[in-house]
């Protein structure tokens, strides 16, 4: 499309940059406030970032988090990876239709059905087979990876779409197995595809709540559970400091992250076209 | 190769079974690839629909799990199956459902317009910027979506509180007298559901537009439209796909909402998804919570259908 931008779509741009970004700008602002009034400013202060990380609660909150987290994304990349795979390359299988249906309804299911529903199958499992006992970690990571995955899956098809399937047939017709194929070249050029889905897993779990809140049992308190619990009592500045200090990490891993896999797939599709010829 | 040496008239040469052994073994290769997660996807989200379904259509007692069982073996070693359909009488009986229901659709209906009423100059904005600052743009708007959305509902908290921001600069450039009450209103809902969704709405439209040919628009403009009638006429029927795909992107999960609503919205005119919350948290009664979901589904499945006919679609063009 040809460039250049009316007066009216550049002022609109700017005051839907200022709306989107000005409140959590505020918020930040407001976690370096020494009064305890939330609305009004009593000097600057890191004092509610002392007594943040003086708050065992929060701290084993966040470390839970973490860890779903950190599981639930690598088993869902390696999940949606499989299922990207199959749909972007497979062509016409039998259920087809049933499973690419499966993996893009978890995209806009609302989440207390997702959340219910999960929770019932786990109640209903550990009735019939005695497994999982309880409910906790286990169960919020399992439910996490379900939907996450259809994340990650949207992420490496539209991906593989780009990628012309001519490298992968030339391997083929020289004599490749398709498992090579995959190996050699088809994981290579979906790394940093699987980089970000790995990072949207992460963020994802890290930041749900209401399936959480459905799947955990006692004992089981992830970090958004934590604030929600405290935010629902009203206003506190020691939320805003962690809240301040969980936007900073993610904005800057994400930014990292997004910026190092476009310079690493630019390269590898200029490598590709290269060698493909 | 030795296999052609061989001599063989009749039929052709049987391949060699190392080649057929490789052959086996990367289809079951492939059916492995497609096997897990699909067999994931029936035991952890197929699945628990069903028992959805069939929880709905029990009834709730104190026991651990808190419902009847749908079948037994009698003495005689039958089987009997009871169903019961009062879950779903109880929802059209008591007017708490019904409203939540029509609440529900309401608002997330109203936010789907607002969102697209702010998102379409957005995301058209970028559409008609330099190439390099158009990424800067897509990343700022994709930016908020990774940051935690509990948290930027929050921020809003802050902001519309009666000593907040809004009521604070008001009262001091005297628009009003007193501060006004914007915590639990649906103003507050649709204020917050139209910033957590924003981006969901701009990055399809985003999609549509820069696929869209400039050609075109410079045939109009040769011919002597104006802007607007260019606008009208070109480009907003050419957007249609991206104004579908968003809108459902937002209004489907907006209809099930529950964080928005809890901390933003009015309490007495609850949407369905705070009052499956409640149904099941407070009120601990499984079945009806069941009922509650299954209903919400039917509702969204004609919108989910449509976004996965749109996303299959696609997934085909390519990108």
């Amino acid at each position: 499309m040809r460039h250049g931008r009316s007066t009216f779509l550049t002022v609109w741009l700017v005051a839907g940059f200022v709306f989107l970004y000005g409140p959590i700008l505020l918020m930040m602002a407001y976690s370096f406030n020494a009064s305890r009034l939330a609305t009004v400013w009593g000097g600057f202060s890191t004092k509610w970032y002392g007594e943040l990380f003086a708050n065992k609660m929060v701290i084993d909150a966040a470390l839970l988090s973490l860890q779903i987290a950190a599981v639930s994304a690598t088993v869902a990349t390696a999940l949606g990876t499989m299922a990207g795979i199959a749909l972007a390359r497979f062509g016409r299988f039998r259920g087809r239709l049933l499973f690419s249906g499966m993996v893009t309804a978890p995209l806009v299911m609302p989440e207390v059905i997702t959340g219910l529903s999960l929770l019932l199958l786990f109640v209903a499992m550990e009735g019939a087979f005695g497994w999982p006992a309880g409910r906790g970690m286990m169960t919020i990571t399992i439910a996490h990876i379900t939907f996450s995955m259809a994340y990650v899956a949207v992420v490496i098809q539209s991906r593989l779409a780009q990628v012309d399937v001519s490298l992968e047939e030339a391997a083929m017709d020289l004599g490749s197995r398709p498992s090579q194929v995959l190996v050699d070249i088809t994981l290579p050029l979906l790394a940093p595809a699987m980089v970000s889905g790995w990072l949207l897993a992460f963020t994802l779990s890290l930041d749900d709540l209401v399936i959480s809140t459905f799947t955990s049992g006692p004992g089981a308190t992830t970090l958004p559970m934590l604030i929600f619990s405290k935010v629902r009592l009203g206003l506190t500045p020691d939320i805003n400091a962690l809240a301040t200090i969980i936007i900073v990490a993610v904005t800057t891993v994400v930014v990292i992250g997004t910026v190092v896999s476009n310079r690493v797939q630019h390269r590898r599709l200029a490598e590709g076209s290269r060698s493909g010829g | 190769m030795s296999a052609a040496a061989e001599p063989s008239h009749a039929l052709p040469p049987p391949r060699p079974l190392g080649y057929r052994l490789a052959d086996f073994a990367s289809r079951s290769w492939q059916a492995i690839l497609l096997a897990v997660p699909y067999l994931w996807l029936l035991v952890f989200f197929l699945a628990p629909f069903l028992i959805v379904v069939k929880i709905s259509l029990a009834l709730s007692e104190i026991a651990l799990p808190p419902y009847t069982s749908l079948w037994q073996w009698t003495e005689d070693g039958a089987l009997s199956i009871q169903l019961y359909f009062q879950n779903y009488a109880y929802l059209i009986d008591d007017t708490l459902y019904l409203s939540g229901y029509l609440n529900a659709l309401k608002i997330a209906a109203i936010s789907t317009a607002l969102c697209l009423i702010v998102g379409y100059p957005i995301a058209y904005g970028i559409a008609r910027s330099a190439p390099t600052t158009r990424n800067i743009l897509l990343l700022l708007v994709i930016l908020p979506f990774w940051t935690s959305f509990l948290l930027r509902i929050y921020a809003w908290m802050g902001i519309l509180n009666k000593q907040g921001l809004i009521n604070n600069v008001l009262v001091f450039f005297g628009v009003i007298d007193q501060p006004i009450e914007m915590m639990n209103t649906d103003f507050a809902v649709y204020l917050g559901i139209v910033y957590s969704y924003l981006p969901f709405m701009v990055l399809p439209l985003y999609v549509t537009l820069e696929k869209m040919d400039p050609s075109l628009w410079e045939a109009a403009m040769d011919l002597g439209s104006r802007r607007w009638q260019v606008f009208v006429d070109v480009t907003l029927p050419l957007s249609v796909p991206g104004i579908v795909a968003g809108g459902l992107l937002v209004f489907i999960p907006a209809t099930g909402e529950y964080v928005i609503p809890a901390l933003l919205g009015n309490p007495s005119s609850p949407m369905i998804g705070r009052v499956l919350f409640d149904e099941f948290y407070s009120n601990r009664d499984w079945p009806v919570a069941s009922a509650v979901a299954v209903v919400l589904l039917i509702l969204l499945v004609v919108p989910i259908l449509m976004f996965q006919h749109y996303q299959m679609r696609q997934a085909e063009e390519g990108k």
